[in-house]
């Protein structure tokens, strides 16, 4: 999609694991895990899109919070810009997160209803010495004209803004310290259709504009197909599809992706398709399934996918991986 | 023409609030034909939600308040009833799934009781009761050896109920809620949902949020109800349970021959599932038709935006088209046609009068100056 070459990784995530403990007894021991991610590896190119799409509790979210060690990685490797961030210290973590930035799905939590919209885009300015005073001011407001907001909006309260605006000044004070790279998570979850094509836009252009990298974490695949170059699809912590954008629409080597594919509702009465409709539920991420996590939903599986689990290997394609004992074929 | 049991005409509803009048609804008209599946699309706050609410008066009070028109069901006029009638028409001739399963269901009382509380407050079970104890009876005789007196006495006992179905006797509390349960069983296995004899043991918390929405789904459907509101009924639930209550829905419509009102944002889900839709825009329906049509050809100005805002799976498009601006406050809301102060196609006409909602093609109706009415 895009003219030069993309070849050096911004992000590489290796083996990352999050299990989140669940205390119970008068002493608060871990009597149990929540496995939210459990081995996951992909990397990021310079200058791409990367779409991480998944249902509810696949550990989607996780995933993008731990890259920026907002919630800390049980095990695994985060590689940014060429260094392992994984054990830095809080001090020298801030200075990366200056380069690493994260919008978050719900654009009334995300703001502080206290803060002026000049304090809440300023902030990230002021902690990493960028610019102060005047400066400041002028920072805020450029930041503010590039995501199409005034210099009458600097002074208002979170509450005077609309859920697509509030999500704008979200992108700005994002955007405030001149990051490589931004995760967003869900960003266009809470909003409207017509708004939410005002905000994908935006992003489409800045990203071109600031030549920024972005992880896009949503459950919406239509979404994901418009703003990714790669997609990589989760299910119970783990990712068992991973491949571009036009592969990965072309043919789906999971049956997981497959039946995703054919859940969402397309608007369009005169397009019709086949459909196989999984049955049951999400397993809990408590007691994922044994073998491959999918294999009690699937509805080709075979013996040999309760056991063991397949690898995320590639198949057909280079880039192109599933992780299936019979990727391919067809539900 | 198909029978209408449902008409809505100038239906207003406000609500009242500090802040001002806020017009959520400002005359709808709307009919609803028996057996179809009708869709009402649009974004936030543009009224779908009140107008199922005002259909079974259940808008607030105060603040909010019907103010004006008449839904008439089954040729009388729902605004005029009493709260007494009201309460017999919901829940049994018209039902409403809502978004959220875990708000609507009640976390202290099992599923079964739930649901054949449903039953027993609007179904006379006399009947069932005596279904029930025929059915118990003829388990009991496959058991019993062939052979054996007591074998013949439920035999006659069979025959002496059978004879009593068309009159039954008034049945008494622990046959009715045992009748109650076994209807209960029954509309849990309508709506598909495994091992339904333990279901109705468990309470709501244990179920997931697809097992919930099929238990709301089976409470609306247990008295057989003519028009069934679902408003968004899979808001909350993710894309692969939501195709497993999408095919549900379709399937039950087959089976049960109800109306159903589908109130949702999504347009996939009203492509896959609605005979017809109608698009709201701030408390206004602006164009209705046949779903078909309203794809292939849009007419409002606002329909055509928001088809061409939606990023779409089976085609590419680079840029999405935007509707500039967002949607109007109903407290002080835009003169003439509520769109205009976003619509690329504005005339003079358009903020000084309301474009009344005419039929263009046949069945197929917009509320827009652009179109002439069609001469008839």
């Amino acid at each position: 999609m895009k003219e030069t070459p993309l070849t050096e990784n911004i992000l590489e995530v290796k083996s990352l694991k999050k299990h989140f403990p669940i205390r119970g007894g008068v002493l608060g021991r871990a009597v149990d895990y929540v496995y939210a991610v459990d081995g996951v590896d992909f990397s990021v190119k310079t200058g791409e899109t990367v779409g991480l799409v998944g249902e509810s509790g696949c550990g989607k979210t996780t995933v993008g919070r731990c890259i920026l060690r907002l919630t800390e990685p049980t095990d695994g490797d985060i590689m940014f810009e060429g260094r392992n961030i994984v054990d830095l210290k809080p001090s020298e973590m801030i200075k990366v997160r200056a380069k690493m930035q994260i919008v978050f799905q719900d654009p009334y939590a995300s703001l502080n209803p206290r803060w002026t919209i000049k304090d809440i885009v300023g902030e990230p300015l002021l902690l990493n010495k960028i610019a102060k005073g005047e400066t400041l001011r002028r920072r805020v407001l450029d930041l503010l004209t590039l995501v199409g907001l005034s210099e009458d909006h600097m002074n208002r309260f979170p509450h005077e803004f609309s859920g697509g605006q509030r999500q704008r000044i979200g992108v700005a004070r994002a955007l405030a310290s001149t990051p490589d790279l931004i995760v967003l998570d869900e960003p266009t979850s809470s909003l409207d259709v017509s708004v939410q094509a005002q905000t994908l836009n935006l992003l489409k252009t800045l990203q071109a504009n600031l030549k920024l990298t972005y992880l896009f974490i949503s459950h919406n695949l239509s979404v994901i197909k418009h703003m990714s170059d790669r997609i990589a699809v989760m299910y119970l912590g783990k990712i068992v599809e991973l491949g571009s954008r036009d592969e990965l629409f072309e043919k789906q080597l999971h049956p997981y992706t497959q039946a995703l594919f054919m859940a969402i509702p397309i608007p369009d009465p005169a397009y019709h398709r086949r459909r196989v409709v999984l049955k049951g539920d999400v397993p809990s991420p408590v007691n994922p399934p044994s073998g491959c996590r999918f294999h009690p939903r699937c509805p080709i599986a075979i013996e040999k996918c309760s056991k063991v689990e397949p690898e995320l290997i590639e198949h057909d394609s280079p880039g192109h991986v599933a992780a299936c004992h019979l990727a391919g074929q067809q539900i | 023409m198909p029978e209408a049991i449902l008409k809505i005409r100038g239906l207003k509803t406000y609500f009242y609030t500090y802040a001002g009048i806020v017009r959520a609804l400002e005359g709808i008209d709307l009919d609803i034909y028996k057996g179809e599946t009708i869709g009402l699309v649009g974004e936030t706050g543009c009224g779908k939600s009140v107008t199922s609410l005002s259909i079974m008066r259940l808008v607030p009070d105060p603040p909010g308040r019907i103010v004006g028109g008449e839904i008439i069901f089954k040729g009388e006029d729902l605004l005029k009833k009493s709260e007494d009638e009201m309460q017999s028409i919901r829940g049994s001739q018209i039902t409403m799934v809502f978004q959220d399963p875990m708000t609507f269901v009640n976390p202290v009382l099992t599923v079964g009781d739930q649901v054949s509380e449903v039953i027993t407050l609007h179904q006379d079970l006399a009947r069932e009761a005596v279904e029930t104890k025929i059915d118990e009876i003829q388990d009991k005789i496959v058991q019993i050896d062939p052979s054996s007196p007591d074998r013949q006495r439920l035999m006659e006992r069979v025959k002496e109920l059978e004879a009593m179905r068309e009159h039954p006797p008034k049945a008494s509390r622990g046959e009715i809620k045992k009748a109650a349960l076994h209807r209960t069983i029954d509309v849990l296995k309508l709506v598909q949902l495994p091992d339904p004899e333990k279901v109705v043991k468990q309470y709501p918390h244990e179920l997931s949020g697809g097992m919930r929405q099929r238990v709301i789904i089976a409470m609306a459907l247990s008295c057989n109800p003519d028009l069934l509101i679902a408003d968004e009924p899979t808001t909350s639930l993710d894309v692969t349970i939501q195709a497993q209550i999408l095919a549900l829905l379709s399937e039950l419509k087959k089976k049960i021959g109800a109306s159903i009102l589908i109130i949702t944002h999504d347009m996939g889900i009203v492509a896959e599932t609605c005979d017809r839709v109608g698009v709201m825009y701030a408390g206004n329906i602006v164009e209705i038709s046949e779903t078909k049509a309203l794809f292939k050809k849009p007419l409002h100005p606002y329909t055509q935006g928001l088809l061409r805002a939606i990023p779409k799976l089976h085609e590419d498009i680079k840029n999405l088209e935007i509707i500039p601006g967002s949607v109007p406050n109903l407290i002080h809301p835009p003169s003439g046609c509520r769109f205009h102060p976003r619509c690329p196609f504005r005339m003079d006409i358009c903020d000084k009068e309301f474009p009344p909602l005419l039929e263009v093609d046949p069945g197929h109706s917009v509320a827009c100056y652009l179109y002439p009415e069609k001469k008839r």
